[in-house]
């Protein structure tokens, strides 16, 4: 009889215990079905030096003040991305932050989800990361730090990340490096980048519209300020350089039409 | 009955080896295990600027964490983790070490900070350039002169660890390792390190059988009249950026907290270090000048370097005397919590 009670004991305590390691999460319920009829638009970013393709490494370029380079690094985050209806009525997606990278060319892809049918005019969105994050602690997906777009020491995110070479940088391995970035005062290189679509792009349960943005890295080098590879070819803090940078590359984004 | 037995017998043990198979332990996992955690704000404190937001205290957690701070590695050869340089009998600073070393012998720009109380800290480092404690750990773990690591490395070793994986699950109900969940357990860690049980507390506290001496009441007085606008109680600092008048280390090339504003004004400034622990937490400043607590006081107060940004309470403020220093040290030693230094919750969990 001991060893019976015994034995039903174990017993349960054998199933307890499977069960217990087996535990998991029922899954949750989708609890925000959007009010409205929803759909899809996709944004399309493509990186490129003037009119031609950005190629990393390999190819030659030259900026407005005639210095020659190439490219080595291209990432920039987007942020906040905003779609403005014939209506007035704004899309705003959710968590919107993206690191996009010439390394890959699936981060140049967003697609936006939940979108209203509505009749859209324009999109704004953020280059770079909004001050929030980069004052809230540690935070994940295209904002991990480990994606290398942070900076540990002083914190706050590098909202866009140029490097490459040129032979008229002083730097011994020739290197041209600009980390841009700071969200707070008078050291925010934040900027706001609105585009005006050339028609209007519906989204309906027929239509989902894909818009093409260019990022012209030539715009970095150029307007309001030249920017020559011998006098500024390091920026890796917050301040002055970082911010005549971003003044530049805030006029990068235009829709491609074609 | 007696083949009943036998699959009575041969249940038990069966079920017995599933049990402890579920809960082995590996050689690696650190024990005794922390239990019953909370944080706690000491009576009379103000309330903290960070309160586990979005990262619920857990005792699994607060394990996790605790393991991670004394994981060497963490570091790219495996020789350093953040207890190397943060070590408990000292508050959690680097006794005898003016600048620590970091990996491959060399020596950082600064002076290993003691660690307690950060819960209170909006900016962390001498130079505050870093604003939350969920992202502080990053800066050692990827300082070349420091640790060297970096979270790629640190993740893709976490997530090859049996032992780790399952501290993962216990804390985030998964196995995953990701930047966010390792930093989270870090703060658990770091939060935790509250130190509020010095004398000086007990006597706040109205704790029976505490009393400052004559000496210690003088310097409790001097204090009050000469250092606590700056060491403000009950942390002991207001955590501002001041330039106290310490002749620069060239050989350093240390603006302190300019290199994070980028503002002139704020050359060779750094932020007010917590005078709680400061008996134990020798040597001084940051970098490490001072070996002694009568020279920490003496210089700063009496023997300033003039620079044009010079704090004026140090500029303008009255020498004092080799006496009353004495007694502000005797002050200063209420202010050693050795329940903290002593606490094993905060100790390497691999050595007893």
């Amino acid at each position: 009889m001991i060893h019976k009670s015994l034995l039903k004991w174990f017993g349960i305590f054998l199933v307890a215990t499977a069960f217990n390691s087996c535990k998991k999460d029922k899954p949750k319920e989708d609890t925000n079905i959007p009010p409205v009829a929803t759909g899809a638009f996709n944004l399309l970013f493509k990186n490129t030096v003037g009119d031609s393709a950005l190629v990393l490494e390999t190819s030659e370029y030259k900026n407005a003040n005639g210095d020659t380079f190439t490219i080595s690094t291209f990432n920039y985050y987007i942020s906040n991305v905003k779609l403005i209806a014939d209506d007035n009525s704004v899309y705003t997606e959710s968590e919107s932050y993206h690191l996009l990278s010439a390394f890959n060319d699936n981060t140049l892809k967003i697609p936006l989800k939940n979108v209203p049918f509505k009749k859209y005019i324009s999109i704004s969105f953020m280059i770079g990361v909004d001050s929030v994050k980069n004052v809230t602690g540690i935070q994940v997906g295209d904002l991990d730090p480990a994606k290398g777009m942070f900076w540990n020491w002083n914190t706050g995110y590098i909202m866009a990340k140029f490097e490459g070479y040129s032979s008229k940088s002083p730097e011994v391995d020739k290197t041209v490096l600009y980390h841009v970035g700071g969200f707070s005062g008078s050291n925010s290189v934040l900027k706001t980048v609105g585009l005006d679509f050339p028609t209007a792009m519906t989204v309906s349960e027929t239509e989902s519209p894909k818009l093409k943005v260019k990022a012209d890295v030539l715009e970095w080098f150029t307007s309001p300020q030249n920017i020559s590879f011998s006098s500024l070819y390091v920026i890796h803090a917050p301040g002055a350089d970082a911010k005549k940078m971003a003044d530049n590359f805030a006029d990068m984004f235009s829709i491609i039409t074609n | 009955m007696k083949a009943k037995n036998k699959i009575a017998a041969l249940m038990m043990v069966l079920s017995l080896t599933l049990f402890f198979f579920q809960c082995s332990k590996d050689p690696q996992i650190p024990s005794p295990q922390v239990t019953g955690v909370t944080f706690t704000v000491p009576h009379g404190w103000p309330q903290p600027v960070y309160n586990f937001e979005e990262n619920t205290l857990t005792d699994a957690g607060f394990n996790l964490g605790r393991r991670l701070f004394y994981e060497k590695k963490l570091s790219r050869d495996g020789t350093i983790s953040c207890g190397s340089c943060h070590q408990q009998f000292a508050a959690f600073a680097n006794a005898a070490h003016a600048r620590s070393h970091g990996i491959d012998g060399q020596f950082g720009k600064r002076n290993a900070p003691a660690l307690f109380n950060l819960n209170w800290q909006s900016s962390f480092m001498w130079d505050g350039g870093i604003n939350h404690i969920t992202v502080q750990p990053l800066a050692p773990i990827n300082d070349s002169l420091e640790m060297d690591g970096n979270m790629n490395d640190v993740i893709a070793f976490l997530s090859a660890d049996a032992s780790y994986r399952k501290m993962f699950k216990e804390t985030f109900g998964d196995e995953t390792v990701t930047t966010q969940r390792v930093l989270k357990a870090f703060a658990q860690f770091l939060g935790m390190l509250v130190s509020s049980n010095s004398k000086y507390d007990r006597i706040q506290r109205g704790e029976a059988g505490y009393a400052f001496t004559a000496d210690e009441e003088i310097g409790k007085s001097l204090f009050n009249q000469r250092c606590a606008s700056c060491h403000t109680p009950p942390l002991f600092s207001n955590f501002s950026y001041r330039n106290i008048g310490l002749e620069p280390n060239v050989a350093l090339q240390d603006s302190g907290r300019m290199r994070i504003s980028e503002s002139v004004q704020d050359m060779h400034r750094y932020k007010m270090p917590s005078l709680r622990n400061v008996e134990v937490s020798s040597p001084y400043m940051h970098d490490g000048r001072f070996k002694t607590l009568d020279k920490a006081i003496d210089y700063h107060i009496n023997k300033p370097y003039y620079m044009s940004n010079i704090d004026p309470v140090i500029l303008n403020g009255q020498a004092l005397s080799a006496d009353e220093i004495q007694s502000i040290i005797s002050f200063l030693n209420t202010l050693t919590d050795n329940t903290f230094i002593h606490d094993t919750r905060f100790s390497d969990p691999l050595y007893k």
